[in-house]
């Protein structure tokens, strides 16, 4: 069975200084693999390279079709979806606006509102605050109405790029908990970039160590957690 | 009284314009952070395209339809072919394209139609009526028809998708495109939009100040005011303030007559009316540097 991303020798760049010195990874169907690393390895890096928001070189099959030479909103409508580091609300939107804006590709109404109906399901504060503008809502509101938004466009694969940053340790055990809800009842593919190592290992399958550019390691997530060398230095213990 | 509810009137007819020329000014800016300084020229322009479409023998509102289809094309074309290669250069790059277009437009409807002033025609009949001592049919028509295109741009941005995705491509590029949205596009569109609100705004303005390559130049001025009061990041502010600003310049001429025949002084009148209404316009900016209905934006770091 081929994997549902397969990433080989992938470089990117910011303006002429090479950020990913040629990675290489595979998400299978319905996994859920994570990207570790400290501040400067390259996580968000990789995220952006993916989605095409920086020049990129090497090859990118996203189903078995290549997408390394498409535009981002090109690879958004084959339904991957890049909730991005800050989130990325549109600020000035409402929720309600935010939530159909995301559904912009599609032209299936029923089915457009039948999603916003799951999607509150998942998270029913949003629909309290449906009508009040994205920018004044809480850091973990604003974070819930940037996945949600994620999943109106109906991915098969979802890239998560710091979803605890800046939020209380109970917020982001409950974003975690839906995420894993997400991806197992509704068959979405998550490819998550986390700074909290020990958080990101018990939600993902897969894991890939970025250092300086390059995978380091890979592997289960359960090996890559009892690696010595990881739980030293990204695990604390 | 009657004087002053004239002068209030017609103050209205005229801000009608500023505020479609604020309004496009105001379109263009919320996308790029970049105020056109063609925008009037281009507007003269189309109008000009009018009067030649009405020359040909159609009638006005067929001509004027025709005539913003085609701004909307010259403004979709502009953005495409001489802005799209300008992305990311600097706001002085940019600055000298719309003077260079300011530039290019004025003298070719110079060496197309001639500088010498055309009257050009009202759609509206002349009647008389109730009221029309205070103003008449063809500035309630200009107010007419321009809040008619103000409603139905409003509805347009607030209620379809496209116009929605307008607005999240003006306010947030990147995520825009991480939805799917095409951004390039939407700023073309944008630009279209302007232009054709423009061709629009001219050839109601033309048959008061008639046509001639100059024509836009000091409306476009009181466009810059009513955008600014009004709030640069604001549309429906930039439409307030383009009213106000018309409705504040006849005032000022209309108090500044009345001192005289009351006092014998003369201290400011229809002369003076530009600069004290720009004035005013300082005095607002001084105190509310984001205009009236703008928002201060804060950039989290």
């Amino acid at each position: 069975m081929t994997a549902l991303l397969q990433v080989e020798g992938l470089k990117a760049f910011y303006g002429p200084s090479e950020a990913l010195h040629g990675i290489g990874f595979s998400l299978a169907h319905g996994g859920i693999t994570t990207i570790l690393g400290a501040n400067g390895a390259g996580k968000t890096t990789t995220l952006r390279a993916l989605v095409g928001m920086i020049r990129r070189e090497g090859k990118i099959l996203f189903d078995g079709k290549p997408i390394d030479k498409l535009s981002t909103e090109a690879i958004a409508r084959l339904g991957v979806a890049h909730v991005p580091e800050g989130r990325g609300t549109f600020t000035g939107l409402s929720v309600d606006e935010n939530l159909r804006i995301a559904a912009y590709t599609r032209s299936d109404r029923a089915a457009i509102k039948d999603d916003m109906e799951r999607v509150f399901g998942y998270f029913p504060r949003l629909k309290e605050r449906i009508n009040q503008q994205a920018g004044t809502l809480s850091g973990g509101e604003q974070q819930m109405l940037a996945i949600a938004r994620a999943l109106m466009l109906r991915p098969r694969l979802m890239l998560l790029d710091e979803p605890s940053f800046g939020l209380a340790p109970l917020i982001v055990q409950e974003i975690f908990r839906i995420m894993r809800l997400i991806n197992s009842e509704g068959k979405v593919s998550v490819l998550l970039v986390e700074q909290n190592a020990a958080l990101a290992l018990g939600l993902a399958t897969e894991a890939y160590v970025l250092e300086t550019g390059n995978v380091v390691m890979s592997g289960p997530a359960a090996e890559v957690k009892n690696d010595e060398g990881i739980r030293k230095s990204y695990l604390g213990y | 009284m009657e004087q002053l509810l004239q002068q209030i009137a017609s103050g209205l007819a005229s801000g009608a314009i500023y505020a479609c020329v604020a309004l496009a000014l105001v379109m263009i800016f919320t996308a790029t952070e970049h105020l056109n300084f063609a925008q009037g020229e281009m507007a003269m322009f189309s109008t000009y395209l009018c009067w030649q479409l009405i020359q040909f023998g159609l009638g006005f509102w067929t001509a004027l339809a025709i005539a913003a289809g085609l701004s909307f094309v010259i403004g979709v074309l502009i953005e495409r072919i001489i802005l799209r290669p300008l992305a990311g250069a600097s706001a002085l790059s940019v600055v000298v394209v719309f003077i260079g277009l300011l530039a290019i437009f004025h003298s070719m409807a110079g060496a197309i139609w001639s500088h010498t002033i055309k009257s050009f025609p009202s759609p509206f009949p002349e009647v008389s009526f109730a009221g029309s001592g205070i103003i008449g049919p063809h500035q309630i028509g200009m107010v007419v028809v321009t809040i008619a295109m103000l409603s139905a741009l409003f509805a347009f941005f607030r209620f379809t998708t496209l116009g929605l995705a307008m607005r999240a491509a003006a306010q947030n590029p990147t995520s825009a495109r991480l939805v799917g949205v095409n951004v390039d596009w939407m700023l073309a569109l944008g630009w279209g939009l302007a232009a054709a609100i423009g061709a629009v705004a001219g050839a109601m303005v033309a048959p008061v100040v008639y046509l001639e390559p100059n024509m836009m130049s000091s409306i476009l001025l009181y466009g810059f005011a009513g955008a600014l009061v009004g709030g640069i990041s604001s549309p429906g502010g930039a439409v307030f303030g383009g009213f106000m600003v018309g409705v504040l310049e006849n005032l000022v001429a209309y108090f500044g007559n009345l001192t005289e025949k009351t006092f014998g002084v003369y201290i400011i009148g229809n002369g003076e009316k530009l600069s004290v209404a720009l004035i005013i316009v300082i005095t607002i900016l001084t105190l509310k540097p984001a205009g009236l209905f703008g928002r201060v934006i804060t950039k989290r770091v």
